[in-house]
């Protein structure tokens, strides 16, 4: 896409919140770029690596969300412009540099994009990132749409400077996956980029020890720093008093007033007009919603005595105004609020138009205009009874399902109740029935590993099952590391299988330091998954999942050995890598005379077990099919069935 | 084939449905394009993510003269359906559905995974036919992947059914919008291919 640099200034454009946002950072003359992928997050990594050569900027898929903070820091403290971006639970990992470089505070603007994700949409939590701008004491911003997406991280840029520290600007998913029409500002063009460029990075580290922008990077001493920071939040507060992303509409009374802010507001508004009560309703829409600016609020708050705070996750924007109207009590006097800590607003899920309008026709006593009660009735009825579920499953010529269907076959052969820690990826998918609920646990990135390497020192109080530990390629580098050298330290019994399917599939298939491409596409040294493991001093081999009889017999020798920790890397690419995606390596046919169907004894083994989309059962021949449109061409099936009615035939 | 100008609705509520892998997002975007290049607010919201693997996969138009609108479309609110699946058809319906609302269907079922291993009955095709006409005011039905096979691969079905949607006049976009987007976006080699699939729809639906 490249027009989310070519794009001119003034021309609109329909732009997704995720390009929104990277425009806004190119807007801003940013330099260094680095992130972790994860959804909803990626695209802004991705968009300005597809550009980074044109506009002379460096981006970087980072190995972990910490690193591509650090990686962020380096290019702030050296004068340069810097944008680090993750998902919500990305800040988590982040979280112990991000405390201590609000405390050592940054030169050159830098912004920090986490992408949250209420509801869950594309996440195993539903985190919230917000309160890590409050724990760490940093500004926050939140967009409220598409052109705002742009505009405040453009702006965030300039904050960042005026205070020399990290400024925090918020998405979620229905903003950074929505899209909407922007209008593009200027990127300053240089004629001469590379010159210009090249020269501009010097890190200035020898001036007096409390000069932050010529002594040493620190947060120490540290009172004395952190109260620096607290002056920071002071002058940040006097900018948000006027910021034109805090914008109020509605009538001077209202009878209820509405506070909110990201894309809540456009709910908000879209509630409103439902119920049409816009000339009752007074919405102040907050785009800085931490520290809030005291005086700004307390001018809306003295416009009635009911105030609604609309907001997802956590009740943190409704807290924040809580306090504020403590503060202010004697002038502004007792205030009646709804929001989460009633239940006007639910406290989990993400929010919509529908979940705004009823909260408001409660409180207001409006009736809201219901589509037709027998439509409705008679919608819900076909769809409950008619429409068959749509469950995730992994795709057609995914190796993960042939990797589980081993590594289960394994433990079932074994016989002593062994389990599958897991860990985050698509391969999570095999918490569902389509991945055969094989994993037994399910937490955070590198955590199948770590918790593995706990349970495999449980010996001595008589755990004797196996301990089987799942993680990707991605993940490994990212997090299960630690957690591996933990184990072979700790000489823990475990067998830790690692799933390189040589990318991050989950997101799009981005590279991490196992590949032999860095995110501008340019050739980069892969760091070898096998050799790091070796150094580690754990014993390793390699298959292919694709071999099913090899992997479950190999996997079965593993879980027998009781002496330490044993690592199996099975490799084969990701059915939607560039390389493998549309084309198919085996045509594959079912021969409708010796496949018997019902009457086989394997109780239909290949499409209710296996269930791989691809390959269907035909209710009216009694017979497995492969669907042609749907089939990826993988070939494992065929190692599936006990009767070989299933056919290979490799493409020319 | 008449002009329209103006939108029926203000905003127009234009759901785009079906699976993981079928273009659903590549057909929202294009389309988007198409009317945010006429001067409509196009605000487009969609649910993705883990979704390609298997899942249902939703995005919501909404277009309008003057406004940037709510990435989610109200309950019963919406006025168009393209299925690029036919059971997906049923599901937005139960959400987004209201006498008034129309919906322009591609036929060919794609199985959940449940029905594959038998745990669940995917229906028959008359019937979920008659039931999407009994939901909504008019509804079209076109065979869009099978004809994306014949053209070459099935993934062409949801620029079929772009074709398709322009041919009912629904909304003011014509072949000439379709094709400039499909240039900028995919350049010239792949726009040839693309126009083919645009007007084999459009020839279906009309």
């Amino acid at each position: 896409m490249t027009r989310l640099i070519e794009a001119e200034e003034g021309s609109r454009q329909l732009f997704m919140g995720n390009e929104a946002i990277a425009r806004g950072a190119l807007e801003a003359g940013m330099k260094v770029a680095a992130g972790y992928p994860g959804t909803p997050s990626s695209e802004i990594i991705e968009n300005l690596a597809e550009v980074s050569e044109k506009a002379g900027i460096y981006v970087e898929w980072s190995a972990n969300e910490k690193v591509a903070m650090e990686v962020a820091a380096a290019a702030s403290f050296a004068g340069l412009r810097s944008l680090c971006v993750m998902k919500q639970n990305g800040v988590n990992v982040a979280s112990d540099f991000l405390l201590h470089l609000a405390g050592s505070g940054t030169r050159a603007g830098m912004v920090l994009v986490p992408c949250d994700d209420p509801g869950a949409l594309s996440s195993v939590n539903e985190g919230e990132s917000r309160h890590f701008a409050r724990l760490v004491e940093v500004p926050l911003l939140e967009p409220g749409d598409f052109q705002e997406a742009k505009d405040m991280v453009k702006w965030a840029f300039t904050l960042s400077e005026e205070i020399r520290n990290l400024v925090m600007v918020r998405s979620v998913t229905r903003l950074s996956h929505a899209s909407g029409n922007v209008i593009m500002g200027n990127i300053a063009e240089s004629k001469n980029l590379e010159a210009e460029t090249k020269n501009s990075a010097f890190f200035k580290h020898d001036g007096f020890i409390l000069d932050q922008m010529e002594g040493a990077v620190i947060s120490a001493p540290v009172t004395y720093k952190h109260g620096q920071q607290h002056e920071k939040l002071k002058k940040a507060i006097e900018f948000f008093e006027t910021s034109p992303f805090n914008t109020y509409t509605g009538p001077e009374n209202p009878e209820l007033l509405v506070i909110t802010s990201s894309v809540c507001s456009l709910y908000t508004n879209e509630a409103l007009q439902m119920l049409n009560a816009k000339d009752r309703v007074g919405l102040l829409k907050l785009g800085t919603t931490w520290p809030l600016p005291p005086k700004l609020v307390a001018k809306h708050l003295k416009m009635t005595d009911k105030i609604l705070i609309v907001e997802e996750v956590i009740p943190f924007l409704e807290e924040s105004v809580k306090t504020l109207a403590a503060e202010l009590g004697p002038e502004i006097g007792v205030k009646t609020f709804f929001g989460k800590r009633d239940n006007t607003i639910p406290s989990t899920g993400e929010l919509n138009p529908d979940i705004i309008a009823s909260a408001l026709s409660g409180i207001l006593g409006i009736d809201m205009e219901p589509v037709p009660e027998a439509y409705t009735k008679r919608a819900g009825e076909l769809a409950f009874l008619n429409a068959p579920v749509r469950d995730l499953t992994f795709c057609p010529g995914c190796p993960h399902r042939a990797s589980f269907w081993s590594i289960k076959n394994a433990l079932t052969m074994d016989n002593r109740e062994g389990f599958i820690c897991g860990d985050i990826g698509c391969y999570s998918l095999a918490m569902l029935p389509s991945g055969f609920s094989a994993l037994k646990t399910l937490h955070s990135m590198g955590s199948g590993t770590g918790v593995a390497s706990g349970f495999g020192k449980l010996g001595q109080f008589g755990l004797n099952q196996p301990v089987v530990s799942v993680c990707g390629d991605s993940t490994f580098f990212h997090s299960a590391m630690p957690a591996l050298v933990n184990a072979v330290h700790h000489r823990s019994n475990l067998t830790m299988i690692i799933l390189d399917n040589s990318g991050t599939g989950m997101t799009g298939f981005q590279p991490h330091p196992g590949l032999n491409e860095d995110a501008l596409g340019k050739d980069a040294p892969a760091v070898d998954i096998e050799a790091v493991v070796r150094a580690a001093g754990a014993n390793v081999t390699v298959c292919d999942p694709f071999d099913l009889a090899e992997t479950r017999e190999t996997v079965l020798k593993l879980l027998e050995d009781n002496n330490g920790v044993n690592v199996l890397i099975l490799r084969q690419i990701c059915a939607l890598s560039p390389e493998k995606k549309g084309k198919k390596q085996f045509e594959m046919s079912v021969d409708e005379n010796i496949c018997v169907g019902e009457n086989c004894g394997c109780n239909r083994l290949c499409t209710r077990i296996f269930s791989c989309p691809g390959l269907t059962w035909d209710r009216e021949k009694k017979v497995s099919r492969i669907d042609e449109v749907i089939c990826a061409g993988c070939g494992v099936c065929a190692s599936i069935c006990p009767l070989q009615a299933i056919n290979k035939k490799e493409v020319a | 084939m008449t002009d329209v100008k103006t939108l029926s609705h203000d905003p127009y509520n234009l759901i785009i449905t079906g699976v993981g892998g079928q273009g659903n997002v590549l057909a929202s975007r294009v389309l988007g394009n198409m009317l945010s290049n006429k001067g409509f607010f196009v605000t487009i919201g969609e649910t993705f993510g883990a979704s390609q693997r298997g899942g249902s996969v939703m995005s919501h138009l909404r277009i309008s003269k003057d406004k940037t609108c709510s990435p989610q479309i109200p309950r019963g609110k919406a006025h168009m359906v393209v299925a690029l699946e036919p059971v997906e058809t049923l599901r937005v319906l139960m959400e987004y559905g209201n006498p008034n609302v129309k919906a322009l269907c591609n036929t060919r079922p794609i199985h959940p995974v449940g029905v594959i291993t038998g745990a669940n009955n995917y229906p028959d095709t008359r019937d979920l036919k008659s039931w999407i006409e009994e939901l909504t005011e008019s509804a079209w039905f076109i065979d869009a992947t099978d004809m994306a096979v014949k053209l070459g691969n099935p993934i062409f079905g949801n620029i079929m059914m772009i074709g398709a949607l322009a041919s009912q006049n629904e909304l003011p976009i014509d072949r000439k919008d379709f094709e400039a987007v499909i240039l900028a976006a995919m350049g010239p080699e792949k726009t040839k291919i693309n126009l083919m699939a645009y007007d084999k729809g459009m020839e279906m639906a009309g």
